[in-house]
Formats: C-alpha cells, structure tokens, sequence
C-alpha cells in the first residue's frame, strides 16, 4: 500500500539492501528537513497567525509526490529513486505533526477558526495538488509512451 | 550549528519513519495506510509533548530544532499521506479515503493536545 516503500518499480533490477536504503532515506530525510527549515525561516509566521508558509510545504509537497509515483513506476527507475526522493526528501519536507501542533495551539488561543480553515487548507490543497499532479504525469507519459510506439516502428521493432 | 541540529533530526526522523511504516504495514496491511498513521500520530505526539516543554522553558532552542523541527517533522509526512488517500479514492474506496483524510488530522490534532498536557504537566 506504501508508494515511497512498496516495490513496483524497475523490477528489472534487483532490489537493493535494506542499508543502502536506509543511507538515502536519512540522506533524503536530512535534506527534506533542512529545506522545510530555510522555508521557516525566509518566510516566518508570526505568533498566532495563519501558517501559510507551512501550507505551502505540504501542498508543493504533496504535488512533487504526484508527479514522481507514476514517473518512477512508469520509467523502471533506478530503486534507489523513490526511497530517496519520495520517503527521503519530501517525507522530510511535508509534515504532518508541525501542522497537528499549529492546529492545536490555534484552537487552545481561542482561534478555532484559524485552526479549523488552516487544517481544510492544508487537507484540500494537499489533495487537489496531489490529484491534479497525478494526472498530467500520467498524461504526459501517455502521451510520450505513444510516441515510443511510433519510434519502435520506424525502427523496425528492434528496441528495446 | 542549528543547521546541522535540523539535518540530523531529519534523516533520524525518515529512517524512523521507514522502519516503523514498513514494519507496521508487513504486520498490519489493511485498506487503510496504517504504516503512515501510526508514524503521523506518534509524531503529533512527541511534539506536543516536546511544545510544552518549550512553552515552560525546560528545552532550548537546540533541542526544539533537532527533535521538533528535525525529528518530529521528518517522522511525519502529508506527502505520503495525501498520496495514499489519493490512491484509496482512485481505487474505488472513495468511504476509506475520507476516513483517512478527515480521521488523521482529527486524531494527530488529538495527539498533539494529548502531547502538550502531558508535556505541560511534566515541566509545567
């Protein structure tokens, strides 16, 4: 069920070890979070406010992941890709407990509104970018994967 | 030096999240993502508990980035989730979909109050 983790991808190849894994999942990770960090820091959030800059975290986030599942499923990509980038890099980036804590903290101050309106932003912005990003990657793979077709013919079918 | 804080929280907190959400999935495996709800509540969790420390001044600023910003933050994900649900619903279980979507923020905010009191309550 997992995307970052679940195997599917190039299985062609043989799968790599768990300790290569692990190595680009915490090199991923590292870098996710320093990312996040820069973002924090260039635009911060005052006390109380919306967290608009979090926001923006998860929502490119969750639009990066809908752009790489089908492009590694699709590209038999190096198995080292998803874990590093999809589990690594934007697991690190996007988080869910830094807006659970924010969602709280607006509720306990008295403003529930803020709270509630920044917990729907984040859930239907997540999802949308998620949905539509899904979907033009598989498009355009369509797309390319029909011109293959074309491509191997003129070839006279020697590819792959 | 606060960067380095951050990196190191960060890759601990993916590993972590990789191990338990593969671990939990192989154990588990159901419709529903638990792999990724398992790492986004014990996440929501340990901050609270880490903001109120914070809030009564028994972490520094050090620790808050290496295991809130860092950890905490990499443990957790809304990009594996919002794949997951994206898929639940492509699949046809559109019901499991919006209980995953609405049930996790409802409960890792749950967490995160439960986090905070016990937090409070610690150092408070």
């Amino acid at each position: 069920m997992d995307p970052d983790t679940a195997p599917g991808a190039g299985e062609a190849r043989p799968a790599p070890r768990w300790p290569l894994v692990l190595a680009v999942v915490a090199l991923g990770g590292a870098l996710g979070a320093l990312a996040r960090y820069a973002v924090s820091l260039a635009w911060p959030t005052p006390e109380g406010a919306f967290p608009s800059a979090l926001l923006a975290v998860n929502v490119l986030g969750s639009a990066l992941i809908g752009a790489l599942v089908p492009l590694v499923t699709d590209r038999a990509a190096h198995p080292l890709l998803r874990p590093f980038l999809g589990t690594g890099l934007l697991g690190g980036f996007t988080t869910f407990s830094v807006h659970a804590v924010d969602i709280e903290r607006l509720i306990a101050d008295g403003r529930a509104v803020v709270g509630l309106g920044y917990a729907a932003a984040n859930l239907i912005g997540a999802l949308l970018a998620v949905g539509a990003a899904a979907a033009l990657t598989r498009r355009a793979l369509n797309r390319s994967r029909r011109t293959d077709v074309v491509d191997d013919a003129v070839d006279g079918g020697r590819a792959p | 030096m606060t960067w380095w804080w951050v990196a190191l929280g960060g890759a601990l907190g993916a590993c972590l999240r990789y191990l338990i959400d593969t671990g939990v999935q192989s154990r588990f495996g159901s419709t529903l993502p638990l792999g990724t709800l398992t790492v986004n509540l014990l996440g929501s969790l340990a901050l609270g508990v880490l903001t109120g420390a914070v809030l009564a001044g028994a972490a520094g600023d050090a620790l808050a980035l290496a295991l809130g910003t860092g950890l905490c933050g990499a443990l957790t994900t809304y990009s594996t989730f919002s794949w997951e649900t994206l898929r639940l619903w492509e699949s046809g279980a559109r019901g499991p979909a919006v209980l995953n979507a609405v049930g996790s923020v409802v409960a890792a905010v749950g967490a995160a109050a439960l986090g905070l009191a016990a937090g409070s309550a610690l150092w408070g």
